[in-house]
């Protein structure tokens, strides 16, 4: 959640317009810009290493976005995200194989598509809350995780399915360097998307449902259509993720979509900042380079001569998967409002240094 | 003869065993200003739940604007041109109080979950500029501009309910329910909410059904007034009438030998 928002003196805004801007300041505008053009440089000057993370980043960002959609700003509860990440993964890569539609339009019709299911699995959101409805949407992992693993004719079952690059114009994406693009697109449209969205009627309602359901109801907001409609959104987001991946990878297997990506997803948006669109993507920076840094450390650490010593070796390995759980349980408890609000803090600090207190 | 926009008929509300509202019935006229006064547990807030649909009553009907509202969710009476505050503030605390008065203006747009995002494409920038302008009317209006861009959770308590006022008056109603608009405010502060019904009242023609415990604001600027107590309508009409009642004297001005004899009669 912002606070006073802090703008530089000199900086008026002249008309409405100027004022409704997603970037606060020109200056911030600007850096946004420089960063996109200096990552569409990137394939170019980095390792394809760090391209495969920040793909990574990308489509997960993208489904991440969605779940803040529905958790941070309509103030609801899902624990089934990774499934609808999964089901746009599989729907995508089905519409290919089965109707010959070509990639670029199955990306979309599969966040539809799911938005579709979503909503099916989110219809107990009108009637109940809370505890419950995570329940209902735990149901929903579990139902489509095993609507995977049988459905052959979706999924291919057990073997699971194989997903054709993303063909333009004779041109497939099927490298990292390439599909760079593809992801660097589509997360700043999805970005851009979730940005307009908040910041439009739909989005107001959904943090009118979340802050106050009753004044809401009074001020002319169906409550049962907001609740259902931000589980759309919300798969409508993982569905484009997941489809995403699904062509990236080229290969979809049903074994990846469990009840752990779902609480991945949670935690993403909890570290980064519930109700935040830019928090979302701190927290799934931040959990995708987290086992990356610690991978390093233990790498450092077997060097050293405790390498040598197996039961430090294990130890490490072990402690690595805590570390993830240590990470999340410490942020819950010191930073609970997640990494976008501790930079606007030092954002603030910053500005009226050294004046600060 | 004005005609009337309110009509309550018959209403009866329990709960459980509690009966908050028995039998009330009373119309309120196009362009007036109504206020509902009682003592705490009266029933006032219960008639206003049932006016705005948060209440379903028991028996009775509500004709709203010539509509048979009765059985109408609140978010569709809202459509219809209905607005309210509340007694415990009932702002988005969390959103701007910019934010906060665009909510009012949900049922007057039309972008949706496509055209909302494609912001720029769809026509969606220029109707949400369209409508920052009418919300920009409201925020001078209230005189709350230097508070626009501050979120709604951190104002003070009379800030707050200035913003709740706003928040309705972005509907566009035709009739405004206000429960307590003055309660916990200092004497400044009242003055100016007056001024702000009075106005709002007389400028913009809405009709406004407000309940109030200040006799001294009540008298000054309604044009009928009723009494509940017990849930049951003790007396309605203008106000120095209702005021002359020696009930209500004795409930509000503490004029303790008429009120026994009323009493008297009662028992
Ligand atoms: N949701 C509810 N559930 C149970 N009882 C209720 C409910 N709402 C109101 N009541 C009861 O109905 C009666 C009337 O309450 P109401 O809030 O309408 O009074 P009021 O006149 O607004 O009082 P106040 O001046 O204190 O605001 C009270 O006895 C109250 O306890
Ligand atoms: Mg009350």
């Amino acid at each position: 959640m912002s606070s006073l928002t802090m703008r530089p003196c000199g900086d008026f805004r002249t008309s409405y317009k100027q004022d409704n801007t997603i970037f606060e300041t020109k200056t911030i505008k600007n850096i946004a810009i420089i960063t996109i053009a200096l990552l569409c440089s990137a394939p170019y000057l980095v390792d394809a290493y760090y391209l495969t993370l920040f793909i990574q980043i990308s489509y997960l960002g993208i489904a991440a976005l969605g779940l803040n959609i529905l958790v941070g700003y309509t103030g609801q509860i899902s624990l089934g995200h990774g499934a609808f990440f999964g089901f746009g993964a599989f729907a995508s890569a089905w519409m290919n194989i089965s109707f010959g539609i070509p990639v670029v339009f199955c990306i979309p019709l599969a966040g539809f598509l799911t938005m579709g299911v979503g909503m099916v699995f989110g219809l107990p959101a009108s009637r109940i809350k809370g505890l419950y409805l995570a329940i209902a949407t735990l149901a929903a992992q579990f139902i489509l995780e095993d609507f995977f693993a049988r459905a052959d004719w979706f999924s291919g079952g057990s073997a699971g399915s194989s997903a054709d690059p993303i063909n333009l114009f004779g041109f497939a994406f099927d490298t990292d360097e390439s599909f760079f693009y593809i992801a660097l697109f589509a997360l700043v449209f999805m970005y851009i998307w979730g940005c307009n969205l908040m910041r439009s009627r739909e989005g107001r309602a959904f943090i009118a449902v979340r802050d106050h359901y009753l004044s809401a109801e009074i001020m002319g907001i169906k409550l049962n259509k907001y609740r259902l409609l931000s589980f759309g959104v919300s798969s409508f987001y993982a569905g484009i993720g997941g489809a995403l991946y699904a062509h990236y990878l080229g290969y979809v297997s049903a074994e990846g979509f469990t009840l752990f990506m779902s609480i991945q997803f949670l935690a993403m948006i909890i570290i980064g900042g519930l109700g935040s669109i830019k928090g979302t993507l701190m927290g799934v920076v931040f959990m995708v380079f987290l086992p990356e840094a610690l991978e390093g450390g233990v790498g450092l650490m077997k060097m050293t001569e405790w390498g040598n010593i197996p039961m430090v070796v294990d130890g490490l390995a072990y402690i690595k998967e805590m570390a993830i759980g240590l990470v999340i349980i410490l942020f819950l408890i010191f930073e609970p409002e997640g990494m976008a609000h501790r930079w606007g803090q030092i954002k603030n600090y910053w500005k009226f240094y050294p004046f600060s207190y | 003869m004005t005609a009337s926009i309110l009509n309550i008929e018959q209403i009866s509300l329990a709960f459980g065993g509690v009966k908050a509202l028995t039998d009330v019935s009373f119309s309120v006229k196009q362009g007036s200003v109504f206020s509902i006064i009682g003592p705490n547990g009266a029933g006032k807030t219960s008639m206003l739940n049932c006016i705005s649909g948060r209440y379903r009553p028991n028996s009775g009907k509500i004709i709203f604007d010539g509509k048979d509202v009765t059985h109408l969710r609140p978010n569709d009476r809202a459509d219809l041109g209905m607005g309210r505050t509340f007694q415990n503030l009932a702002l988005f605390a969390h959103m701007s109080v910019l934010d906060n008065i665009m909510v009012g203006r949900h049922h007057l747009l039309k972008n949706n979950w496509l055209t909302g995002p494609l912001y720029w494409a769809s026509g969606a920038q220029k109707e949400e500029l369209a409508h920052r302008r009418k919300v920009e009317e409201v925020i001078d209006f209230l005189e709350i501009s230097h508070i626009r861009k501050s979120i709604a959770g951190t104002l003070s308590y009379g800030l707050r309910k200035r913003v709740e006022l706003a928040r309705a008056m972005a509907l566009n109603p035709k009739l405004i329910l206000l429960d307590e608009p003055m309660a916990g405010m200092n004497l400044e502060e009242k003055e100016d909410m007056a001024r702000y019904i009075l106005d709002l009242n007389e400028e913009f023609g809405i009709t406004v059904v407000m309940i109030e415990h200040d006799m001294g604001v009540v008298m000054d600027i309604s044009h009928e007034v009723m009494v509940l107590d017990f849930g049951k309508k003790l007396i309605s009409g203008l106000p120095e009438e209702v005021m002359a009642d020696p009930y209500v004297k004795r409930a509000y001005l503490g004029l303790e030998e008429e009120a026994d004899v009323k009493l008297e009669e009662v028992s």
